[in-house]
């Protein structure tokens, strides 16, 4: 196991040029190559090494028969000039902030597959190895499973209880939130159900009575402390410990699963802390979901135990595959809707997705699915709060109204996302985004104070979603379901339409105004510096529209039975509406507005009410949230936030429809210096180091001569730096006159000149290249398919230039006139 | 493959941390507590009389409105007609999972909070009474010298019996503050990553 790493540090950033360099010689244990950035010789080093003048002992006439790479000595003992037969320890690792080459990795899994496969026939233990080989990423799955079910489990029953202490105490037992501390009780009424002795609110502990104006204000008073607290812990956490992990994640995991690297993303601080605030976040009543944090957790649980089996942590390109199968487990948890999660896995976040992920994704999500259960948090074995149970039919024509609520949800969906992509560019350029914690508490504080007198507002979105989708029969004493009970001579709990009574009046107005309340402080909260998500807001303000509607639909078909579009099958004493129908429809309607799922939305939506009868509904509007969203603006929040932010995200969804060529794109253009090229035997080591040093590119060419221009390979930056100072250190006689040879058989040398380096085993001898005629389209084609990271352009076999990832995504900018210079990394 | 797994120490780590979670999972749902299992009866208002909830800790089979409705409030043939509006539900929990997670939850929280009050204040302060000022501030620009910061918590230790851990240690706590303060730098301060 290739773990210590004893050469001299200096990580870098491709972003600012100067590195800085550690010089600890201890053994750093950097096993996990994720965690810290794997420590390389870094270019402010001082080449010149000690020895200059070759040792004398070295006999270098008779000893060079290079073949293949060992060379015998005159003694006949091998020496390894070269070290093609071990691979270095950090050579085709990749530095911080740069794309993988999906090409390399997958062809190195490939060889160390059929290395197995070949070697398990010699022996049964190595049969036993190539079983376990296979075996093993399904045990990954199981133990990323069982982890993120149990971290989901508590971070459900901590968010539960830690919510109610906003409001009270528990004397029974202080770890019981105010549903379970009233569990056993005898005292809750019919109309009153969570009253009960044992729960004591903060009013009633501090003087005593829990009546009053005073009283109201005393809880007031607690209930914006407790939210500034549980908001100011949260913000200091992540400042203080992890400041990866603030917002929602699905933006920068979408771009890690692309093949982009941001090391300590998805590690174990991280994941502790993400943890820990977002109940935090989650209980101080702002307006944010824990959805998204939730697939940021089940992903850093997936990076971990990917650093348990060796197949997993050396390849990037397999862990990927097993971090799209902990996206879909992450969704499974937060909705307990496993097939639902595979679907949101394949649709939104994950880039490649071979088909042998689709199945072990759904193994995982239902493992953690099962876990969830198993834990139990909401005390009546379901998975989520908000399971509804209802299988009443709906008509034709309620087919207009939820179309009407589709293009509510499309149209508050490009707003919102126009909004908070300008509130979140101001945070990044402006004043504003220096003071992060103020910023927290501030909103906090507002959200606290406006949330407290609203009834809705108060208590958690979870709890009011549950509460809209719910559909109200004879057994509910809420106010919303406060109906005038008219000739009730049937014995069934299906109840006929009924007139609304004042209750329902004015909770339709309370409810009006907690939209309006949660439209706008939405807007502010997404993004901020705690963990935050975006799925549980956006179904409130549908949730509450759709009910809106539903109730104003029902009152509409009970006084006027006798207009034409109800008299056929309204009649009076039907039950023809279900506001949480309404509800529902409005609350998919809304999130696909925002987040432009299609399928995925339909199939959450389908297994939270688990029938088959709501699927057309459904689907007609998401269908039409989606169209008008997409007729405003195109892009949804996620990617939104990807092109904020800069990352080198290449949208697999968009055309390129331009008639570019590959030279319009390629570099150097016209006025640029020529390409920085190695050539393949006549270059110095210290020609190399300077090269490197003086350029700032992540790799060269490699050609036959400087004339002919022919291609022999491509060299990264990166492994170039490592062998030079491994070979530097390790092997006698690399000094800084020892000539390169990329070649496979080098020439004999004479006996004064110093012993050759061969990087012949750094190279990639398969460069992608097209000619410079290639149309654009063609080429970005080839670089989504393949993933690629580079591609050299060649006329008439010789070699032109280079495109990049990066140069591809700022020739899109620039033709779809934004400006080229917001793409910030490589 | 297994075999390196097997011998890594962080595997052992993992799977015995794993085993730990099953079997705290285990254990508590496989014990039910008399308390934790109820049957709860919804009765709608029917003619005169009120709506009223009941609750019982009976087991599945008892869940019922004959058992559980104590004192029926309606007398002879409107018995049935009651019991049938009203919705029996049997319901259970684990309250041993619930105070395990929430005192687990806490104590991470609360060691979080003691350790980010040392990292902030207590520990800058001992440095500056150990070193004075002065070299406070240039250890802090200078991240690639290591000497002051090796010198200084061996002198805070007070113990060379095991160097090599503590030094480990403390190399190891130094990285991982040198990539925080990188990610606060390109998370707060220059707004390069997650606006």
């Amino acid at each position: 196991m290739r773990d210590r790493q004893t050469v001299a540090a200096c990580p870098y950033f491709v972003m600012e040029n100067a590195g800085y360099c550690d010089e600890s010689f201890n053994s750093l244990q950097s096993g996990t190559s994720d965690e810290d950035m794997v420590e390389i010789a870094g270019a402010t080093l001082d080449f010149s090494s000690t020895d200059d003048v070759p040792p004398l002992d070295r006999d270098y006439v008779s000893g060079y028969t290079s073949y293949n790479g060992v060379t015998e000595g005159v003694n006949g003992v091998p020496k390894l000039m070269d070290l093609l037969d071990e691979p270095l320890p950090g050579v085709g690792t990749y530095e911080d902030f740069n794309t993988i080459d999906w090409v390399r990795e997958k062809s190195k899994d490939r060889d160390r597959h059929r290395e197995i496969t070949n070697k398990s026939k010699e022996s049964t233990w190595a049969l036993m190895k190539s079983v376990s080989d296979a075996f093993s990423g399904w045990l990954l799955m199981l133990l990323i499973g069982l982890m993120a079910g149990a971290l989901a489990g508590g971070i459900d029953i901590s968010a539960h209880w830690l919510t109610d202490l906003k409001g009270g105490v528990c004397l029974n037992g202080f770890w019981f939130n105010h549903e379970h501390c009233c569990w056993n009780s005898n005292e809750t009424t019919f109309v009153e159900r969570d009253k009960c002795p044992q729960w004591k609110s903060w009013a009633e502990l501090i003087i005593g009575t829990a009546e009053g104006s005073f009283a109201y204000i005393v809880n007031y008073v607690m209930y914006v402390c407790w939210a500034l607290l549980f908001a100011f812990l949260a913000v200091s956490l992540v400042r203080a410990f992890a400041p990866y992990a603030c917002g929602s994640g699905i933006p920068e995991i979408k771009t890690i699963l692309s093949g982009f690297i941001i090391r300590g993303y998805l590690g174990k601080w991280t994941l502790v802390i993400k943890t820990i605030t977002l109940v935090l976040a989650v209980s101080s009543g702002l307006s944010l979901g824990k959805e998204g944090p939730l697939i940021h957790v089940a992903c850093c649980c997936g990076n971990i135990l990917c650093h348990v089996f060796t197949k997993y942590r050396k390849n990037e390109a397999k862990r990927r595959e097993v971090l799209s199968a902990a996206a879909a487990v992450g969704v499974s948890v937060a909705f307990g809707a496993p097939i639902g999660g595979v679907l949101f896995s394949l649709e939104e976040v994950s880039y490649y997705f071979p088909l042998k992920t689709l199945w072990r994704s759904f193994f995982a999500a239902l493992v953690a699915a099962f876990t969830l259960r198993s834990i139990n948090p909401f005390g009546n074995s379901r998975l989520v709060l908000f399971y509804v149970e209802f299988h009443s039919p709906w008509h034709l024509l309620e087919l207009v109204p939820f179309i009407l609520l589709g293009i509510f949800g499309g149209l508050w969906g490009a707003a919102f996302i126009r909004a908070n992509i300008a509130w979140c560019r101001r945070r990044k350029t402006t004043r504003l985004g220096h003071y992060p914690v103020l910023e927290v508490l501030v909103v906090t504080a507002v959200t606290a104070v406006l949330a407290f007198p609203n009834e809705y507002t108060r208590m958690s979105t979870s709890e009011l979603i549950s509460e809209l989708f719910n559909d109200c029969t004879l057994l509910d004493s809420s106010k919303l379901c406060d109906y005038i009970n008219v000739n009730i001579t049937k014995s069934s709990n299906e109840l006929a339409d009924r007139p609304a009574s004042t209750n329902v009046y004015m909770a339709m107005w309370q409810l009006a105004l907690a939209l309006v309340f949660k439209m706008l402080i939405t807007v502010v909260t997404f993004g901020m510096k705690v963990p935050s998500g975006l799925f549980i807001p956006s179904m409130a303000v549908g949730a509450i529209a759709g009910r809106l509607l539903g109730v104003a639909m029902e009152q509409l078909a009970y006084y006027h039975h006798d207009w034409v579009i109800f008299r056929g099958w309204c009649s009076p004493g039907a039950d023809c509406i279900t506001p949480g129908l309404y509800a529902m429809v409005g609350a998919a309607a809304c999130l696909g507005g925002v987040t432009r799922m299609t399928v995925s939305l339909v199939v959450i939506m389908f297994e939270l009410t688990g029938g088959l009868e709501y699927i057309v509904p459904l689907m007609a509007a998401a269908m039409t949230s989606k169209w008008v969203a997409d007729a405003i603006g195109r892009e949804g929040i996620y990617e939104a936030h990807i092109r904020l932010n800069g990352y080198p995200f290449l949208e697999a969804k968009e055309e390129f429809s331009h008639k570019t060529l590959a030279m319009d794109v390629m570099r150097p253009r016209r006025s640029d210096p020529p390409l920085s090229v190695l050539t393949q035997d006549s270059m110095t080591v210290e020609d190399v180091e300077t090269l490197i040093t003086e350029t700032s590119y992540s790799g060269f060419p490699v050609v036959v001569s400087h004339e002919s221009q022919r291609l022999v390979g491509f060299a990264l930056r990166r492994d170039l730096t490592i062998s030079i100072e491994n070979a530097r250190r390790r092997q006698d006689g690399i000094v800084s006159t020892s000539r390169v040879f990329f070649t496979e058989y080098t020439p004999p040398q004479a006996p004064s000149s110093p012993a050759p380096l061969k990087l012949r085993s750094v190279m990639d001898l398969s460069p992608f290249t097209v000619t410079d005629h290639t149309p654009m389209e063609i080429v970005v084609d080839i670089f989504r398919k393949l993933g690629l990271r580079q591609c050299l352009v060649t006329h008439n076999g010789r070699l032109l230039g280079i495109i990049t990832k990066k140069d591809i995504l700022k020739h899109m900018a620039q033709m779809a006139n934004r400006d080229p210079d917001s793409i910030l990394f490589n | 493959m297994v075999y390196e797994t097997v011998t890594n120490p962080r595997y052992q780590l993992f799977s015995f941390a794993c085993f730990l979670m099953m079997l705290s999972t285990a254990e508590v749902t496989g014990a039910k507590n008399s308390e934790d299992i109820r049957c709860k009866c919804i009765c709608p208002p029917y003619k005169d009389v009120f709506g009223k909830i009941y609750k019982q800790n009976v087991s599945l089979k008892d869940c019922n409105c004959l058992h559980v409705v104590e004192p029926m409030p309606v007398e002879g043939k409107d018995v049935e007609a009651y019991c049938l509006r009203c919705e029996c539900k049997y319901e259970e929990r684990s309250s041993g999972t619930i105070k395990l997670t929430i005192i687990i939850y806490l104590s991470i929280l609360g060691l979080l909070i003691l350790y980010m009050v040392y990292l902030t204040l207590v520990e800058p302060a001992l440095k500056r009474r150990l070193f004075g000022h002065s070299q406070l501030i240039q250890s802090d620009d200078d991240l690639g010298d290591q000497q002051p910061f090796a010198n200084a918590h061996d002198v805070l230790s007070h113990s060379r019996s095991r160097p090599n851990v503590l030094n480990k240690v403390e190399h190891a706590q130094q990285r991982w503050k040198r990539q925080v303060q990188e990610q606060r730098k390109s998370v707060f301060d220059r707004h390069v990553v997650l606006s």
